[in-house]
């Protein structure tokens, strides 16, 4: 078999499986548990620091009662 | 010792384009040659002005000097682009405009990819370093990571743009669509998109929030797809190095197919996911709420990327490509369907509960409509994929229709409303100097982009139903001069929608040289917004 054909082979068989079983994994892992309220978070991430950066490592210690500003 | 490695440098490439220039094979190669040597000499003499002097760099802040450049490098490029769209319009209308004494620099053939280019590279380009240097700041709230590299890809860049627009009048092109330019243009772009990536990464691993915000995943996935195809697709051996023609390393279908793996993933990450991520940032800022659904956004990330990459082959049907490689590629733009319209939905979403807003701000309204004509444009797309409908809308101006409620309509109207909201912002203005001319700039751009599109849907399918049509004997009725002929009026009213979306972008530069020039500045009490 011709290098060729042998990695039609695979991609149609293991790295086609692969790649979907990653992006339905995706899917489900968007949808954990708890996410709700990290993703609340994240999205209001534009709404924070819009004049100047972050003075220190704020986000190690609590990122969801920081101020908007 | 910083500016003496930086002066011996510039010395060196000043030398070696001289000598370059003196062994130019052809016109081109000459011109690229003389511009490398006056920016390296320009350069030089300013390195060596400017060597020793302390300089001092507040990096406290944003570095926002090198997005405003990037605006107003947006707003130069995007004019002169339409410019010369709606000029290369009415060449078609009225081929005299091919003017004898320009032949052969400035005819149809010559300024089309010039055109292209502008817009989507200039133009499109600027709008998308400049864009994603703002929003990668704001949202990891930390300063752009590597200091003056930023201002080396601004810089790089425009250098880019000037060696291909230069290269295509003097005919020097590689002809490839969206990639003519030639091999040593492409190599100065690796380098610069390299720094791009390093810059816009950098900053991302020094951020001081603990999530990357996902405009900053689609900006990212645009500038590593990109870097990818960018150097598969040229992929060429030069003939000499003293000159501008190079040889592909692939040939005939494989050429081909790689050709437009690269040409749809263009559209797919630089116009489609770049501008994504301009969206997930500038809609819910203007529109003071958070994207609709994070969650969404997350499963419209993954599927687009998932599904782009395999739809390049819709573009070569009925080609020496095999059925199963053109089957796939239209498969694959059917189900794009899916993550185009989610991420539509994610958009237009965002607004409920504010959709108040769009009777009174005319910035959301552009924003809006952009969302709309991406949906509406990414609908077409894998309808006009279909082999059955291919058959009819390719080779036609059903294809040109398509691109542009595209590129006017969505990266055009989402620019536009991107520049009206970070001009007063970089500025530090009160607000935009006049709310009614950006009402005038939509409403031109949005009927332009209708006559233009509705000319080219009516146009494209009179040209594919008189192509294919056969008498009893099964001889073709039509010559192509009668087919050329029928669209004589739809070629004017389309060069009217360019003339319109044209003066709208002029009203556009008008509104933002008034908001910076004479909008007084934004006072600091109105800044110090009280903590929630």
């Amino acid at each position: 078999m011709d290098t060729y054909s042998l990695l039609r082979e695979f991609a149609d068989s293991w790295v086609l499986l692969c790649m979907t079983v990653f992006f339905l994994g995706i899917v489900v892992w968007a949808f954990r548990p708890g996410s709700t309220a990290t993703y609340k978070d994240t999205a209001d991430i534009p709404f924070r620091h819009e004049k100047k950066p972050a003075s220190g490592a704020e986000y190690a210690v609590s990122p969801s009662k920081e101020a908007r500003t | 010792m910083w500016d003496y490695v930086k002066m011996a440098v510039f010395g060196v490439i000043a030398v070696l384009a001289a000598i370059a220039a003196n062994y130019a094979r052809d016109v081109a190669y000459l011109v690229h040659a003389l511009i490398i040597m006056a920016v390296s000499a320009g350069m030089f003499v300013w390195v060596v002005r400017t060597a020793d002097e302390k300089k001092v760099v507040d990096t406290s802040g944003y570095m926002d000097g090198v997005v405003r450049a990037g605006v107003i490098a947006t707003a130069f490029w995007g004019v002169a682009g339409f410019l010369v769209g709606t000029f290369i319009a009415f060449q078609l209308a009225f081929p005299v405009l091919n003017f004898e004494w320009a032949e052969g620099y400035a005819n149809f053939g010559r300024l089309r990819p010039l055109h292209t280019s502008a817009v989507i590279f200039a133009f499109g380009g600027n709008a998308l370093i400049a864009t994603s240097f703002y929003v990668v700041q704001r949202t990891s709230a930390a300063r752009l990571w590597g200091g003056n590299a930023a201002w080396f890809v601004f810089w790089g860049f425009q250098l880019m743009i000037v060696l291909a627009a230069t290269g295509y009048l003097l005919g020097a092109t590689q002809s490839k669509e969206y990639a003519e330019p030639e091999w040593y243009v492409d190599i100065w772009l690796t380098i610069v998109w390299v720094v791009y990536l390093a810059v816009f990464l950098g900053t991302i691993l020094k951020r001081k929030e603990k999530h990357i915000y996902v405009a900053n995943w689609f900006y990212l996935s645009f500038i590593v797809t990109v870097a990818l195809l960018h150097v598969v697709n040229n992929l060429s051996i030069p003939v000499s190095i003293f000159g501008s023609k190079s040889v592909q390393v692939f040939a005939g279908v494989q050429d081909a197919m790689t050709q437009w793996w690269y040409g749809h993933n263009a559209v797919g990450f630089f116009l489609t996911a770049g501008f994504l991520g301009m969206m997930y940032y500038f809609v819910p800022k203007q529109a003071e709420r958070p994207v609709y659904s994070y969650k969404l956004s997350i499963i419209h990330f993954w599927a687009l990327i998932f599904l782009y990459i395999w739809a390049g082959p819709h573009h070569l049907h009925y080609t020496a490509l095999p059925d199963w490689a053109s089957t796939l590629g239209m498969v694959f733009s059917i189900i794009l369907w899916m993550p185009s319209w989610g991420g539509m939905i994610n958009g237009l979403m965002t607004l409920s509960g504010a959709w108040d807003k769009l009777r009174t701000d005319p910035i959301i309204r552009m924003m809006v409509i952009s969302i709309g004509f991406y949906g509406m444009s990414t609908f077409e797309g894998p309808m006009m994929s279909i082999r059955a409908v291919n058959s009819l809308s390719h080779y036609t101006d059903w294809t040109i229709g398509h691109v542009h409620s595209g590129a006017l309509g969505w990266n055009g109207m989402i620019t536009f409303g991107a520049l009206y909201f970070l001009t007063p912002k970089l500025w530090n203005r009160e607000g935009l100097y006049s709310l009614k001319l950006v009402d005038w700039h939509f409403w031109l751009a949005t009927i332009g982009i209708v006559l233009y599109a509705a000319s080219m849907w009516v146009s494209g399918i009179t040209e594919g139903l008189l192509w294919r049509e056969v008498d009893a004997q099964g001889f073709l009725v039509n010559s192509f001069a009668d087919t050329v002929a029928a669209k004589y009026p739809l070629y004017v009213l389309r060069g009217l929608g360019g003339v319109m979306y044209l003066t709208g972008a002029l009203i556009m530069c008008f509104n933002l040289w008034k908001t910076v020039s004479s909008v007084s500045a934004k006072s600091e009490a109105t800044t110090a917004v009280p903590a929630e």
